[in-house]
C-alpha cells in the first residue's frame, strides 16, 4: 500500500496539477516552511457564490510540499471557500497516505496552510495546526 | 501515600557522605534543588542515543529530539495549566524570561510618564532588568512596601496603583527569604482593573504549589527547571498569547525567522519566535521528566510534605535562644531565613558544612530586601520533597555546635 501512495506522492510532485500562477485572482497568498525554506504562493480564481473555479500555484520544495499542493488544488476546485476552512490536518494526511515524522508534517501542510492563512489568517490556521496532534 | 523514604532512593546524591563520615545534609533547594535518577538518566539516554539538532533535520535522530524537545514543553503547558503550547517559551531560566519581557514588551511600550511598580521584597532577577530599561526609557520603577510580617502592604499598593500610571506590576509568588506566598490572583486581578499588566516570578512557587496561569490570571510568569529537579540552563516564560503575538522579537537568529532575505526578515510563529538559536534540548527534555516525576507524586503531597518539615523548622529555629527568623507571614513557603546573634552568616554557613549541613548565606540575591531587614546577610534552610524532620534536627544540633563561636 505505501509504494502505491509512493508513486502517486512522485507523480503529483514530478507533474504539478493546476501549475502556474493566476492573473487576474480573487485570491493569492504565500507562505513559508521556516524550518526547511520551502515556499509556496497559491492563486484562485473565486465566482461570485464564492465557489473556487480555478487554482493557480508555484512554489519550490521537497517532493513531499509539492505533492500536497499538487493534490489539495485539485480537492479545492469546485469547492466554496468557506467549506475551505472545514479542512485539517487529517484531509493532507489521508491524501498523502504514508506516516509522516514531525518534522515532515510541515512539509505537507504548507499548502493547506497557505490556503487557510490567506483566507482566514494566522490564528485560524494555527488552531487547526494545534487539533489531531 | 507520600514515602519520603523511597523518594530519597531516587536521588543518588543524598546517599553520598558530605565528608568523610558526615552523610550530606542538603538544605538549599531553593538555589537549587537535586536531580532523581528518572530526570540524570533521560539526559545520559539523549546524549546515549538521540542526540541531533532540534526543528530541522528530516533524518530519524532530528525527529526524535523534536518529538522530545516539544513533547516537554506540553508536558509544561500542562503542569502549569496554560491554554496554548504556545504560550511556553523556552528561555535559558526565570532570569532570562525577565529580560525577554523587559527587551521586548517593556521596550517597546513603557514610556517616561509610566511607573512600573515592584515589590521591596522581589529578587535581583526582577528588579535589575527593570533598572537597565528604566535607565534607557526614563519610567519611574518604584517599590510596594512591607509589613512588620514580612507581608506586602496591599493598602500601599492599591494606592499605588490608584494613582493611575503604573503600566506593569512585577511580583515574587514567593519570597525566597522571607517565604512569603503573595496574593498574586488578588494582585494580578487589582492591576488588571488599573489597566496594568502583572509579571509574576514563580521561581520558587512552580517547583512547590499546584499552580495555574489561568486562575492566577498573570499576563507573563517566569520559573527554572533546576528548582523543580531538572537540569540547570533551562526556564520557562509563560504569556499570555495575545501579548506574545504583538510583542517583539527579542534575539535574531535561526529558529526565529519565517524567511529571510538581504532586506529583512519575517519573525517565526509562536513560540518559536522568541527561541534564536540551537536550544538547550537535553536540558528541555530533562524538564519533561522532572514534571512527570512530580505529578507522579502529585503537587498537593508535595506542597503538604514541605509546609510540614518548614513548619517544624520554623517553630525550632524560632524557639532558639540567639536565633532571629525573617518572614512570619501566615502563608509561607519552604524557606527560613535566620541570623545567629554573634555568628557572621557566612562562618554558620562553615560550620553547618562541617556538620554535612549545606545552607545558603548572604543576601540570597535580593540586598534591598537585606538592605531593608537592616541586616548584610542571613543564613538560609530551604527544603524540599526529599527533606525530613530528621535533618531539621540535624540543623538544629548543628546550630547549637555553631552558637559556641559567637563573637
Amino acid at each position: 500500500m505505501d509504494d502505491f501512495y509512493r508513486e502517486n506522492i512522485l507523480d503529483h510532485a514530478r507533474h504539478r496539477r493546476n501549475w502556474g500562477l493566476l492573473e487576474p485572482n480573487q485570491f493569492d497568498h504565500h507562505e513559508h516552511n521556516p524550518l526547511c525554506g520551502d515556499s509556496l504562493r497559491l492563486t484562485l480564481k473565486i465566482d461570485e457564490n464564492g465557489v473556487i473555479q480555478e487554482v493557480g500555484w508555484a512554489g519550490d520544495g521537497c517532493a513531499i510540499s509539492q505533492a500536497s499542493a499538487s493534490m489539495l488544488g485539485e480537492e479545492l476546485v469546485g469547492m466554496r471557500l468557506e467549506d475551505a476552512k472545514k479542512l485539517d490536518k487529517q484531509v493532507i494526511f489521508d491524501m498523502i497516505g504514508i506516516s509522516l515524522t514531525i518534522n515532515r508534517v510541515k512539509c505537507a501542510t504548507l499548502s493547506l496552510k497557505t490556503l487557510i492563512v490567506g483566507a482566514y489568517g494566522k490564528q485560524i490556521w494555527e488552531a487547526i495546526e494545534d487539533n489531531n496532534g | 501515600m507520600y514515602n519520603v523514604q523511597q523518594i530519597r532512593e531516587d536521588f543518588p546524591i543524598l546517599k553520598q557522605f558530605h565528608h568523610d563520615d558526615v552523610p550530606l545534609i542538603y538544605l538549599d533547594n531553593a538555589a537549587s534543588s537535586q536531580k532523581p535518577r528518572q530526570v540524570i538518566e533521560q539526559i545520559d539516554r539523549y546524549y546515549r542515543e538521540y542526540h541531533a539538532n532540534v526543528h530541522r533535520g528530516i533524518h530519524k535522530l532530528s525527529e526524535q529530539a523534536t518529538e522530545a524537545y516539544e513533547g516537554a514543553r506540553k508536558k509544561v503547558q500542562r503542569f502549569i495549566g496554560a491554554k496554548s503550547w504556545r504560550e511556553v517559551i523556552f528561555t535559558r531560566g526565570t532570569t532570562e524570561s525577565v529580560n525577554l519581557v523587559a527587551q521586548t514588551w517593556g521596550r517597546e511600550n513603557l514610556k517616561v510618564s509610566d511607573v512600573v511598580l515592584s515589590t521591596v521584597m522581589e529578587h535581583h532577577a526582577n528588579i535589575v532588568p527593570w533598572q537597565i530599561l528604566a535607565s534607557e526609557k526614563g519610567f519611574s520603577l518604584r517599590f510596594v512596601p512591607l509589613n512588620a510580617d514580612g507581608t506586602l502592604d496591599m493598602d500601599a499598593y492599591k494606592r499605588i496603583l490608584a494613582e493611575g500610571n503604573v503600566k506593569l506590576v512585577l511580583v515574587t509568588h514567593c519570597s525566597n527569604v522571607l517565604a512569603t506566598i503573595n496574593p498574586v490572583q488578588e494582585m494580578a486581578k487589582l492591576a488588571h482593573e488599573a489597566g496594568a499588566l502583572i509579571l509574576v516570578d514563580a521561581a520558587q512557587s512552580v517547583p512547590h504549589l499546584p499552580l495555574n496561569v489561568q486562575t492566577l490570571d498573570a499576563d507573563f510568569l517566569a520559573f527554572s527547571s533546576h528548582k523543580m529537579l531538572g537540569a540547570t540552563g533551562v526556564g520557562i516564560l509563560y504569556g499570555k498569547r495575545d501579548l506574545l503575538e504583538e510583542m517583539p522579537v527579542w534575539q535574531g537568529g535561526g529558529d526565529m525567522i519565517a524567511e529571510v532575505t538581504l532586506e529583512g526578515f519575517v519573525a517565526n510563529d509562536l513560540p518559536y519566535k522568541f527561541e534564536a538559536g540551537t536550544p538547550s534540548i537535553a536540558e528541555a527534555i530533562s524538564l519533561g521528566y522532572a514534571v512527570d516525576y512530580l505529578e507522579t507524586l502529585s503537587m498537593p503531597d508535595i506542597h503538604a510534605h514541605c509546609q510540614n518539615v518548614t513548619a517544624y523548622a520554623y517553630q525550632r529555629l524560632s524557639d532558639m535562644a540567639g536565633i532571629t527568623t525573617y518572614g512570619h507571614a501566615k502563608e509561607r513557603g519552604s524557606v527560613v531565613a535566620f541570623t545567629v546573634e554573634g555568628v557572621h552568616a557566612h562562618d554558620v554557613a562553615q560550620l553547618l558544612d562541617s556538620q554535612g549541613v549545606a545552607v545558603r548565606a548572604g543576601h540570597h540575591c535580593a540586598m534591598p530586601l537585606h538592605q531593608h531587614l537592616g541586616i548584610s546577610a542571613s543564613v538560609r534552610a530551604s527544603f524540599y520533597i526529599y527533606s525530613t524532620l530528621e535533618e531539621v534536627d540535624v540543623l538544629v544540633r548543628a546550630l547549637h555546635h555553631a552558637k559556641k563561636f559567637a563573637l
